[in-house]
């Protein structure tokens, strides 16, 4: 599936750019009224998708607690009270540690495994199944399942650690462990992703470049370094956008481990816009959360656009 | 494996089988503890002598958890066959006629993949209130169509653009309208992509969390993401019960995952590059 090919006679590019007879040909094969087919989800979006932004903004201007009749406009309030936030701050902190960490993690272990699984031979297509796995399953039934792994009681690390004479850890009671423990949940949930685009990208480099490396007495290091990873660019793009905007929204995998604590000290952006709405009931200034996050990851994917090549993978 | 000396030969299978141990853990420790009574303190490392099926039994009757799979099954497929129709019939017009109007409303309907649906949650939330489709399915199917339609357009349009207009064209010439020339002709051939968005949407609103679990806070409407995650909360003191929960929601997903692996794969794939 590619965006751009070249064009063939009877496309509809070339079709209306030369002349008018032509052109009615095409608008009797593709008539206008064909827009209408779009209408029914053009108004879904602009009730479900583009009139909740504009109300969010709306509503990140009042003092609304969610459920009152009464609100009043206070103006950039919200989002002056969010500077001196230390909670705010934190979730911020917080979902950039998640969003830049996971990235990080899930590069470098999902180009290993794809660098390794590619010359394996035997198993390859099971072990690729197995890593990919998680990434099928919902994050809140991995967080259960990896809250036995972590748990202070029973819990599988540290009865690993009991058996080395080494102390019991509370490990989701303290916020830099519990922090850690979110971020390699959640890279090794969606390592599986960045492993599957890199093995694609590696099947499309050319093996006579290798043989050619081989002939100049290149070693392995060397090939890897000049011809494989300069070509694997668009993976790299592809996988890091991909992985770092996933991170920056992460939601599910806090939720279901801390519940963004202890205290408030695990919360990403997206968790606290819940507990700021439903727990906290302030509305208004949970909307202005809202309307942060969704700067965030505009600027997020047009920088990391600009900044990597705009080349994809293809299949 | 061609050129690697045999100790090199090892140590990489024993990475490659370490990662894939890690990643298969959790399920392993989620099993034994489903099946150890509240009253064996044993390790998660020990599997248990016999399986004690009560954690599956409490999960079913106290955490709902049939209902869930049943709200959930319900819900992705309406939802998955709904995306997958809005999003054929929205592409068609945009990959077909390629005018300056509809390259902004394909601009427009693109950069809606970009919303974090946690961005927009108070005035969701507020909306649906207002239209009473809280706690009801219809409402959770419509957050859901709406969420998955924008890369469901985006992978139509670009699987329309390299089909070749010539039999579209043959079939109007034949004097085919254009409804007769979308079902009869276009339709038939989308079956490779509709794998693809069926996949992902079904998949990404099986284990949907974030807004279902504001949006649907009954019994009777929850779906399975949050009726776990609720079970799991309401039984710290019996973890059993939610693995056991835990366990039962991945079945599906897992059987299909088992049948489909290379579609899986491939679809995942082929929807995150795009």
């Amino acid at each position: 599936m590619t965006v751009t090919r070249t064009p063939h006679p009877t496309d509809t590019v070339s079709l209306v750019a030369p002349g008018r007879r032509r052109r009615s040909r095409t608008s009797s094969i593709f008539p206008r009224r064909l827009d209408w087919f779009y209408v029914p989800a053009l108004v879904l979006f602009a009730v479900f998708s583009i009139y909740p932004l504009i109300s969010g903004v709306s509503l990140s201007l009042t003092n609304w607690n969610g459920y009152s009749r009464s609100k009043a406009f206070i103006g950039f309030d919200n989002y002056l009270r969010l500077l001196d936030d230390e909670v705010f701050r934190t979730a911020l902190v917080n979902t950039l540690i998640y969003g830049v960490g996971s990235t990080i993690i899930q590069q470098v272990l999902g180009l290993g495994l794809a660098v390794v699984l590619d010359r394996v031979v035997r198993g390859a297509s099971l072990l690729r199944a197995v890593i990919y796995l998680p990434v099928m399953v919902s994050p809140v039934v991995l967080g259960t399942m990896y809250y036995l792994i972590f748990r202070y009681n029973n819990g599988a690390l540290n009865d690993l650690r009991a058996v080395f004479g080494a102390e019991q850890v509370a490990w989701l009671s303290d916020a830099t462990v519990g922090i850690t423990v979110i971020v390699i949940v959640n890279s090794l949930q969606f390592v599986g992703i960045s492993m599957v685009i890199y093995l694609a990208g590696l099947q499309g480099v050319p093996t006579e470049y290798y043989e050619a490396a081989q002939l100049d007495g290149a070693t392995w290091w060397q090939s890897f370094r000049s011809i494989t990873l300069p070509l694997l660019q668009p993976a790299f793009a592809t996988s890091i956008v991909l992985n770092l905007i996933g991170g920056l929204k992460l939601f599910d995998v806090v939720q279901v481990l801390t519940g963004g604590g202890p205290g408030h000290s695990t919360h990403s952006v997206s968790t606290l816009i819940g507990e700021t709405y439903f727990s906290n009931q302030a509305a208004g200034y949970s909307a202005a959360i809202g309307v942060v996050l969704f700067v965030l990851i505009v600027a997020a994917t047009f920088v990391l656009n600009s900044l990597l090549s705009r080349k994809r993978v293809e299949l | 494996m061609k050129d690697v000396s045999t100790p090199a030969k090892g140590l990489i299978y024993a990475g490659l089988g370490f990662i894939a141990l890690l990643q298969l853990l959790p399920f392993y420790f989620g099993l034994t503890t489903a099946s150890k009574p509240k009253t064996d303190l044993t390790s998660p490392w020990v599997f248990p002598g016999e399986i004690h099926w009560a954690n599956f039994q409490t999960a079913m009757q106290q955490g709902n958890i049939l209902q869930a799979i049943g709200n959930s099954a319900l819900v992705t497929l309406v939802s998955t066959v709904l995306v997958c129709v809005l999003g054929a019939f929205t592409a068609y017009p945009l990959a077909r006629r390629i005018t300056r109007g509809n390259q902004l409303v394909y601009a427009c309907i693109i950069s809606l993949i970009m919303i974090p649906p946690l961005s927009v949650l108070v005035p969701l939330y507020t909306l649906m209130k207002d239209l009473g489709g809280l706690n009801t399915h219809w409402g959770i199917i419509v957050l859901m169509v709406t969420g998955n339609l924008p890369l469901a357009v985006f992978l139509y349009t670009a699987f329309m653009r390299s089909l070749p207009v010539s039999i579209e064209e043959a079939a109007t010439v034949d004097g085919a309208g254009p409804l007769q020339v979308l079902f009869r002709i276009v339709f038939p051939m989308l079956r490779p992509v509709t794998a693809t968005v069926a996949i992902l949407a079904g998949v990404g609103i099986w284990n949907e969390f974030a807004l279902s679990t504001y949006f649907l806070r009954t019994d009777e409407t929850r779906t399975i993401a949050p009726a776990v995650a609720g079970f799991f909360a309401s039984q710290g003191s019996n973890p059993g019960a939610a693995a056991a929960a835990s366990l039962v929601s991945v079945v599906p997903v897992l059987l299909a995952y088992l049948f489909l692996q290379r579609s899986f794969i491939k679809g995942m794939v082929a929807g995150s590059l795009k």
